[in-house]
């Protein structure tokens, strides 16, 4: 007997000049239920999704809600029929006010007017409903990210929405926030929302979901429901070949002291408050903690483009001040930001220029001008070294997956010969096959005597890939871990009483 | 202790650039009036208002598409076209080389509507090549502004007598523009009224309207505006048409507040206007800015005009000084959006 379902897509295809983005792609949703969708970055998640709400036209196959044909022109068409998707890239206008950016595109009001009583109305009902605390005349600039997030959910549920996409809601969520959300789906769940949760966090999927849909080079893999599954088993399946472990083994040998930080203080508010530490040679340092713990702070502090209040910074017995990042450059410290596509990438220039940009004063010959031979052998060793997969090098990085796009930022770094690399989200948003590759090259790094810190808020990769483990707690240091082999069990909680320590 | 007093001084700071725009306003006057006292009276105030009225007029457009993340170097010609049309319509019968040949005056609702609809017109060029060519704003009003030139010398020229400066308007005109409501001891300008009527309106459709935040919203993300299911197009072409009416009706006011209308009317106009809007605080980045500050931003410009030429200040060095204020104004305004770290 057939099942009714919430919404079918059967066989879709879709192929784009040289590729065949989806070819019989699936997804069968059930009503009230939660359906991971995943698969690496390209497996065609995005696209499938892209042709559900619209945006692409799809060159066959069908799309079933509540059994009818149906067809979307738009997101906008999509969100009237009750289907919702909140984006990874919050798509929010920042200077404007959260009931604002809540109900933008359908204003409650008359003629042309805005009725602002009743917007703020509905705003703290929705906000009830989902037990969200937020103010909703607030500038929505000024929440902090997982606040946003929620105001985003609350926006796709203020339309009533009964299909509802979330695509990796928890890449910068804290454990606490995430639990909040985990309760806000349920509750949907329980209304009877059917869920499709794209992630790449395997906890979390086998924890919040009821299906699982694998997706491989824009085919269906597999449809399984969760409790069948294990974390490896969708590894297989999403990379389809054996990956015995996630983390490659650790080849590195931390040696003596190579930078130490002692009393260093941020000068504006929130920075990283009296933070000591010592980084040796060849070691890898994990940087945990919650969101707003500060620990991109302390990195950029370390780097300089923070400002300093107080503290000293010792590199290989030297005393270094970075006051901005030329200075730091200089001092052999290299930072990876976090957000890439914001402040790592340069959208519309080649590989060459995203790679070389850090290091051009390498290039140039007497009279100032650069050298293309030479960047361009750079370039090519960045290909080759970090395994980037790119037809050229001339070619838009914007074009390339965030997996590729991350190894050549990593690769304009490694280029300015660093001694010192902070490392801050190296792997967000990126898909499992790329983020061992990523792990291998900070062993890599590590091994050859560089000193790696690493802030991730995926408590497994740190305690996979690190030496020692620093929490932060609200702008302070709460610890520093041991990473032993035996211990790996215990040391999540052992992280999480240490990152609640100074709140 | 030290922590509430160092607490305190930020806290001043933070005043003084929320209010910069208003401090910088009343020390000008301040400075001006400790120079010569007699520039504290209220006709001269009037006069500055009521030269400040159409450029508020102007600038109200031009401010929506600033907010737009756009920006429009064609309004000072656009308002140098409807202005010949306007002024060619209201000639006083009178006037022997009057353009139209009409026996008796036309009621002024048609003059305005011309002008107007000569506005708009090149307003939805502008607002299509934005929404629908996806040009730069920048691009295309550079090109209407030729265009809008050349209609204007083309008109002018058609004249039976030649290009000469449309002039001797019609007294029910002229009562309308020039005059004012009279309390005795002060005249209070129509000009003002008008300016004032406009910037209510304004503020309304800036904040209470739907158009209005959409337009926020497609200048602060238009990403963000389209996923929610705004219509870029219809709602960037709206922007343009409320600039169209509101160029319309400061040409219309114009035409008659300078009593004469040649090619040249309208030149740097538009430079004026995008002044007194970034001086007011509207960002060029897009989706900031409010209409007080528009309204602070023109009356800041003009009454460093007339207090220059009221302290009988060189002009050249007008344009200088001129110039640094508004580098310091813009500087001091972008400072509230800059994050420390």
């Amino acid at each position: 007997m057939a099942e009714s379902y919430l919404l079918e897509m059967r066989d879709l295809e879709k192929e784009f000049p040289g590729v065949k983005a989806l070819n019989k792609a699936n997804l069968l949703l059930r009503k009230g239920t939660v359906h991971a969708l995943m698969g690496e970055n390209g497996a065609g998640k995005s696209t499938l999704m892209k042709c559900l709400f619209g945006i692409y036209e799809k060159d066959a196959g069908s799309i079933k809600i509540e059994g009818q044909e149906t067809h979307f022109n738009n997101p906008k068409d999509a969100l009237d029929h009750g289907v919702a998707m909140v984006h990874q890239e919050l798509n929010q206008v920042l200077r404007r006010s959260v009931m604002e950016n809540m109900w933008l595109g359908k204003f409650p009001g008359k003629g042309g007017f805005v009725d602002h009583k009743k917007m703020y109305q509905d705003t703290l009902n929705v906000f009830k409903r989902l037990e969200v605390n937020i103010d909703p005349k607030q500038i929505i600039g000024d929440l902090s990210v997982s606040q946003r997030q929620m105001v985003e959910i609350a926006k796709a549920v203020s339309y009533n929405a009964k299909i509802l996409v979330l695509d990796e809601p928890t890449s910068s969520l804290t454990n606490e926030e995430v639990e909040h959300l985990f309760k806000i789906i349920n509750k949907l769940r329980a209304d009877g929302v059917g869920i499709i949760y794209i992630s790449h966090k395997m906890e979390e999927i086998l924890r919040i979901s009821d299906d699982v849909t694998i997706m491989r080079d824009g085919q269906w893999v597999s449809t399984t429901p969760a409790k069948d599954l294990t974390t490896e088993q969708i590894i297989n399946m999403m990379v389809g070949r054996e990956m015995s472990d996630r983390f490659p083994p650790k080849t590195n040998k931390p040696g003596k002291v190579l930078m130490k930080v002692e009393g260093l203080t941020g000068k504006y508010m929130p920075t990283c408050i009296d933070v000591s530490f010592e980084l040796r040679e060849g070691e890898v340092l994990g940087v945990a903690g919650l969101v707003g713990s500060r620990r991109t702070e302390l990195l950029e502090t370390i780097f300089g483009v923070a400002h300093r209040e107080k503290g000293k910074i010792t590199l290989q017995g030297k005393e270094v001040y970075n006051h901005n990042s030329m200075e730091a450059i200089k001092n052999g410290f290299a930072l990876l930001t976090e957000e890439r596509r914001a402040t790592g990438i340069i959208p519309l220039q080649s590989i060459t220029f995203n790679a070389v940009i850090s290091n051009l004063k390498a290039y140039r010959n007497k009279i100032g001008l650069l050298i293309n031979k030479k960047m361009e052998d750079d370039t090519n060793w960045v290909i080759k070294s970090m395994n980037v997969k790119t037809p050229s090098t001339k070619t838009h990085i914007k074009s390339l997956s965030g997996g590729n796009q991350q190894k050549v930022i990593i690769g304009r770094w490694l280029l300015t010969k660093p001694t010192v690399l902070l490392l801050d989200e190296p792997t967000r948003g990126i898909d499992v096959g790329a983020k061992y590759e990523i792990y291998q090259l900070i062993d890599q790094l590590a091994a050859e005597g560089k000193g790696v810190m690493v802030v991730s808020s995926e408590m497994p990769e740190l305690i996979g890939i690190c030496d020692r483990i620093l929490v932060m707690s609200n702008g302070h240091m709460a610890g520093i871990l041991d990473v032993k082999e035996d211990l790996k069990g215990g040391m999540q909680e052992e992280i999480m009483r240490l990152a609640a320590k100074y709140i | 202790m030290e922590k509430t007093a160092k607490w305190d001084s930020k806290k001043i700071g933070e005043f003084a650039l929320n209010y910069a725009l208003y401090i910088i306003l009343v020390v000008m006057l301040i400075v001006v009036i400790c120079i010569n006292p007699r520039f504290l009276s209220i006709s001269n105030f009037m006069r500055i208002l009521t030269q400040a009225s159409t450029r508020i007029i102007l600038a109200l457009g031009a401010a929506g598409l600033i907010v737009l993340a756009g920006t429009d170097l064609s309004a000072g010609r656009i308002l140098g076209c409807s202005a010949a049309v306007t002024a060619s319509l209201v000639q006083a019968t009178t006037y022997g080389s009057r353009m139209y040949k009409f026996e008796n005056d036309l009621p002024l609702i048609v003059p305005l509507l011309a002008s107007i609809a000569v506005a708009m017109v090149f307003c939805v060029i502008n607002g299509f090549g934005v929404a629908k060519l996806h040009l730069h704003a920048f691009i295309v009003s550079l090109g209407t502004q030729l265009i809008a030139f050349g209609c204007t010398c083309i008109y002018i020229n058609s004249q039976e007598g030649g290009a000469q400066a449309l002039s001797t308007f019609n007294s029910t005109f002229n009562y309308w523009v020039t005059e004012g409501i009279d309390f005795g001891s002060f005249e209070l300008p129509f000009l003002i009224i008008y300016a004032a009527i406009a910037v209510v309106v304004m503020y309304f459709i800036w904040n209470k309207t739907t158009l209005g935040k959409n337009m926020f919203a497609i200048g602060g993300n238009p990403e963000a505006a389209s996923v929610s299911g705004v219509s870029l197009t219809k709602n960037i072409i709206g922007v343009y048409i409320v600039a169209g009416v509101l160029y319309g009706i400061a040409a219309f006011l114009e035409a008659g507040r300078i009593g004469s209308v040649n090619t040249g009317t309208g030149l740097n106009y538009d430079t004026d206007a995008i002044s007194g809007c970034v001086i007011g605080g509207v960002s060029f980045s897009g989706g900031v800015g409010t209409i007080p500050g528009v309204v602070i931003g023109v009356v800041i410009l003009q009454v460093i005009n007339y207090a220059f030429n009221f302290l009988g200040i060189d002009p050249y060095l007008q344009y200088i000084i001129r110039g640094l204020i508004i580098i310091l104004a813009v500087s001091i305004d972008v400072r509230k959006y800059i994050a420390k770290k």
